[in-house]
Formats: structure tokens, sequence, C-alpha cells
């Protein structure tokens, strides 16, 4: 198909996307309060305003940084450990001492006590934040491409390639998530960061798929597709300038919550033995695991301290999540 | 209605099909991969190679296609198709027939189901009436806030801190005071053979609680669109009392996606099953597949998640059937 103007290198489609909505400035969102601002813009000066989105960024943006450079935050080594100093929990523990554990043994400069091994939990924290957001990030990023191309070609296109997409959509989400991956795991038999972020893609992409071909169905037959049609555009750069960028604000809301679920997802197949191996690396799932039978003894420091990490981390991007769909909704204003 | 059905009922065959087909080739590649896991079961020793073959061919898996990575092994899965349309999911490694093992396991796991469904169920909905009839109130905030949190704890999170706080310090205290056994029962960190449905109060409370949160959100928001809507206007109009109106005109009509919601989250009450029984020691389905994950034994881990994605396809056939009962404005034609 002829196609006169291809995308130039470096033009972003995504302006020519807003464009079709009707007016739209280069992000100025301060300087005009109302009318032909982008959807973008007047979503960006929404969620900055918004206390709880910018406090869930923060956190966010910590727990980032915990799994880029560990060595800034901790306070221990990984290796630095004495084992004479093992499950005590920290100075400040409100709460009964576990038995066995006097007030005299108690030691300074840990702030959340220490591991089985004698470790310092906070490091141990620290350093555990990597595999999660690794795998956690990697997921979404092939779920979002899987689940967008999959989307767009079943919704754009219809006919069997919808039929047939739509097909193997059906059978993927036929398996229960957590009971798939719990069982591809365990039938595979390896464990590791790898394995893990393949079967969280493999069952993961499904949802995402059907929410863009339900946007695209929406979006196919608009004016400005017809427009761009009777232009003469070719069918990829439709896709690519008009249908791609007004389908994104679902994807984007989508894929935040889903790197939340999928930071859950990690540490919940981790604490269940099939996900990451325990010893070599360090996760919240595995110091949970590992916390959970001495806490039920009255170690309960050791359980405490990693889930309310994992708890927050998952909140902030389920609000952001959530502060994101209110922002992108115009119905919603 | 009846078209619909029909057709609902042909696309259901390839979906079911597609799911078993999904789970019997990742077996075949498992052992294509891994070896014969009839090896795995001596472990250090060195049986003689008679033995094992006898035993490869008792379970069946002699085979020559499973010798061969990527054959999909059709013929095996017809002859399992055969298999469990005459209900016999094979034997585990003990030579237990598979089937008894999960009919033994089973009414733990209806009992704990049952009682998370009807907990999620009525608080849930309470709580979205609540939320929704005093939008933007204090009980709306604490609805909001509080649900917010129950999703965004991972089950497994749930699971453990509560069997400390809940079943440990609570259930302690409790032991000092003079209370009926069954309530120990009920505050205690694992499952209690004497006392079968108090002890499974907690862990079904675990189980539903993320679906718990849904629940309250679907409710309160669907609520909140019926209160808008004309024909609660005119039931007001007509000069009908607020509880009928709420009660039957816009309580029913919200109703809908919860109910729906409700059949759909049976497989993630599957999954999550699996979780809290292991948390709770109690001797479900999930306790079954934690130890045959443990000792790598795959035909009870496949007839166990073939059973639990059975029941959750035909769970979500039904809710597709009914919702096209319950509302008579969806016409599939």
């Amino acid at each position: 198909m002829s196609d006169f103007s291809q995308p130039m290198p470096g033009h972003q489609p995504a302006i020519e996307g807003e464009a079709t909505r009707g007016g739209n400035e280069p992000p100025s969102g301060k300087k005009r309060k109302s009318g032909g601002k982008s959807l973008w813009a007047d979503a960006r000066s929404d969620l900055l305003r918004s206390p709880m989105f910018v406090t869930a960024l923060l956190i966010l943006l910590v727990v980032l940084s915990w799994a880029v450079v560990p060595g800034v935050w901790a306070t221990q080594g990984r290796t630095e450990c004495d084992i004479g100093e093992s499950n005590l929990p920290p100075t400040w523990w409100p709460f009964s001492l576990p038995p066995g554990i006097t007030e005299d043994r108690l030691v300074d400069g840990h702030l959340f006590g220490t591991t089985t091994l004698g470790c310092d939990m906070y490091s141990e924290i620290i350093y555990g934040a990597r595999p999660s957001i690794i795998v956690a990030v990697t997921v979404t990023l092939f779920t979002v491409l899987i689940g967008t191309t999959l989307g767009i070609l079943s919704g754009y296109f219809g006919g069997w390639t919808d039929t047939i997409i739509s097909r193997i959509t059906d059978i993927v989400l036929g398996l229960p998530f957590l009971l798939g991956a719990l069982v591809f795991l365990a039938l595979l038999k390896s464990q590791g960061i790898i394995p893990l972020t393949i079967v969280l893609v493999a069952l993961g992409w499904t949802s995402m798929s059907r929410i863009v071909r339900g946007s695209v169905l929406s979006l196919r037959d608009q004016d400005f597709v017809d427009a761009a049609r009777a232009m003469g555009a070719s069918n990829s750069r439709i896709i690519l300038r008009h249908i791609l960028p007004n389908s994104l604000g679902p994807v984007i809301v989508l894929a935040t919550l889903y790197v939340g679920s999928f930071v859950a997802a990690e540490a919940t197949l981790t604490f269940l033995g099939v996900g990451l191996p325990q010893g070599e690396t360090l996760s919240w799932g595995i110091t949970i695991q590992e916390g959970q039978n001495l806490a039920t003894a009255g170690f309960s420091h050791l359980l405490v301290f990693p889930c309310i990490a994992l708890i927050l981390t998952v909140l902030s991007f389920i609000l952001m999540g959530d502060k994101l769909r209110d922002a992108l909704d115009p119905k919603g204003r | 209605m009846g078209r619909y059905t029909a057709r609902r009922l042909l696309q259901f065959i390839p979906v079911i099909l597609g799911t078993l087909f999904l789970l019997h080739y990742l077996q075949t590649l498992s052992f294509q991969i891994n070896g014969n896991p009839i090896r795995a079961l001596f472990g250090d020793r060195q049986p003689p190679q008679e033995t094992i073959d006898n035993i490869t061919r008792a379970y069946g898996l002699d085979d020559p296609c499973l010798e061969q990575p990527g054959n999909p092994c059709l013929g095996m899965f017809v002859d399992r198709l055969k298999n469990l349309a005459t209900g016999n999911f094979g034997q585990d490694f003990n030579g237990r027939d598979v089937l008894t093992l999960i009919v033994e396991a089973l009414p733990f796991t209806l009992k704990m189901t049952f009682l998370a469904v009807v907990f999620e169920a009525v608080i849930g909905i309470v709580a979205g009436v609540l939320a929704g009839l005093r939008k933007d109130k204090l009980t709306d905030n604490v609805v909001r806030i509080s649900t917010t949190l129950v999703i965004s704890v991972p089950i497994f999170v749930l699971g453990v801190l509560v069997q400390i706080f809940l079943g440990l310090y609570f259930g302690n205290w409790l032991k000092t005071r003079e209370v009926p056994d069954a309530l120990k029962a009920t505050f205690s960190v694992a499952y209690q053979e004497d006392y079968p449905w108090a002890s499974l109060v907690i862990p079904a409370f675990v189980l539903g609680a993320l679906s718990l949160g849904f629940i309250a959100r679907l409710t309160r928001t669907s609520l909140i669109e019926s209160l808008r809507s004309d024909y609660v206007r005119t039931a007001r109009a007509k000069g009908l009392k607020q509880s009928r109106v709420v009660g039957v005109h816009a309580l029913r009509n919200s109703l809908i996606p919860v109910v729906t919601f409700i059949g759909i989250d049976i497989g993630a009450l599957m999954g999550g099953a699996l979780i809290t029984e292991g948390i709770f020691n109690i001797p479900g389905i999930g306790g079954l597949t934690f130890r045959s994950i443990r000792n790598g034994e795959t035909p009870v881990i496949l007839a166990v998640v073939t059973l639990l994605t059975l029941v959750f396809l035909v769970a979500s056939l039904l809710v597709d059937l009914l919702y096209a009962v319950l509302d008579p404005r969806i016409r599939y034609e």
C-alpha cells in the first residue's frame, strides 16, 4: 500500500494521536488552566496535585533505588552476618520478647532486628527488592508488548485473526493464574528469575490483550480512522499513529496495576517454594517464608518487617494505578 | 437465549480441550526435559534398570515420544482424555488412586470455600451498600480505604500475619480465659480436627478477604450508578419508601455484576485455597498439592489442577448463562 508520509525518525507518534482528540499543546500544563490541554497534560496536573499519588510515587522511587543501588541504603553487607546475634528483635520492639531472648541480648544498630542467620533485617529487605522488581518490571514489559500487539491485531483486523487469537486467549484464561503458574513451575522443575519470568508472561498477557482488543474495537470505526484511511494511510500507519496512541491510556493503567500484582505473584510463588531458589538469592518471598515457621514460635519480627515492605510496594502500585485511571478517564471529570 | 446457550456450549468444547492439552503438553515437556520421573522416586539409590522399566510401564510412561523433546505426544493425550472420561485420574507413586486422594481431601476445601464465599458475599455486599448510600461520607471513606488495603495485601502475607496475630497472640491470650472450646479452636494457628467448622473460620476469612474487597467496591460503584438512574428517580417520584427504592429497584439491578464476580471468583479461590491450606495446615486439596509438589508427584499435581480447571471452566460457563437470564437488557444474538 502506498504511504507518502512515513513517520520521521524521532517523530513521536503520540503527538498526532493526541491531536486527533482536538487541541494538543506540548505539556505546558501550568500556564493554561483549561480548554485546549491534551488529555495527558490534564492528567499530569491532576496527578501531581493528588497527595496520594505523589506519596505512592515517592515510595516506589525509594523501592526502585533499593533495587538499583542497594549498597547506598543497606547498613550491612550481604555476608556480614553474626550467627551469635540471630533472631533478635530490634531494641525498640514493643511486644513481649520471643522465648529464650532476654533484654540484655538485644544489640543496637539493627533497625528491624536480625534474621535467623544473624544478618541485619533492614539490609536484607533492601537487597530483597532487586529480584522482585526485576521480575515484576520485565514481566510487565513483555506482557504489555505481547498483549498490546495481539490485542491490536485481533481488534483491528477482526475475522480469522481475531478468532484464533481470542480462542488462544480463552484457553490460557481457562487456567486460574496462580494455579497455572504453580503447576508450570512445579513441572518445569527449574527455579530462578528466568523460568519465573517466562511462566508469568505466558499466563499474564491475556487480560491485557482482551482490554486492548476492546478499546481497539471501539476506535476502529471512528471518524478519524476513516479519515486517515480515506487519505490513503496504510494499515501499519493507522495502527501506529492513530489506534495505538489512543488506546494507550488503559494500557498504562493496567501496566501499573500489573507491576504491583506481579511483585505479589513473585513473592507468593517464592513463598510456595516454586519461585526463586532459596539460598542463592534474597527476596521478600524468601525472607517471609523463612520467617513464617519461627514466627509461630514467637519471633514475629522475622515476619512483620518483610511483610510491611511487600505490602507498601504493592499498595503503592495499586494506588498509582487507581489514580491514573481516574485521571485518564474523561468521563470521571 | 436457546441459541446463545448452544453457541456458548459449543465454544466451551475447544476451550476445555485446549486447556487440557496445554496441561498435557507441559507434562510431556517436563518429562522430555527432566527425564523419567520414576528415577527420582529412588533418590540416591540405584535400582536395577529392570525395576525402573517395570514401574515406568506400569505408569504408562514408556511411550517413546517422551524421549523426543518438543513432541506433543498426541497419542498419550487421547489416552488421557479417555481415562478422564471414565473418571480415571491415575495413581500416585505410592500406588494410591488419585481420585480417592482427591475425594478424601475435597470436603475440607469445599467447607472452607463455602465459608469464604458466604463471608465475602455477605460482608462485601453490606459494606458496599453502606458505602454507596453514603457516598463521600465517613463510612464510604472507611470502606474505600480498607478495601484498597485488603486488595493490596497478597493472600499469603495476610495468611501469615493473621496466623500470628489472631492465632498466636490473641489465641494464647484467649486460652487463659473462660471461653467455650470452640472459640479457642477458632483462634488457633492450625486446623483442629475436633472442630471442623470453627477452626476453618479464620482460614476462610483470609481466603475470602481479597474478593471481599472487590465485591465491596463493585457493589458500591454499581449501586451509585443505579441510584442516579431514571428508574430509581421514577420509583422515588411514585412515593415509594426509601427501603423499597434501594432494596428492590436499585440494589437488585446493581447486584448483577456482583453475582458474576462471585462465579468467576471460584478460580481465584481455588488458587488461594492452596495457600491458606498450606499456611493453616488444613488437610484439603491444597495440602495434597503441596505434598505432591515437594515430592515431585506429577500425576497428583496434574490431576488436581485438571479437576480444579474443569470446575473453574464450568463455573464461568454457568455464570455466563446466568448473566443472560439475570439481565434482560443483554442480547447475545
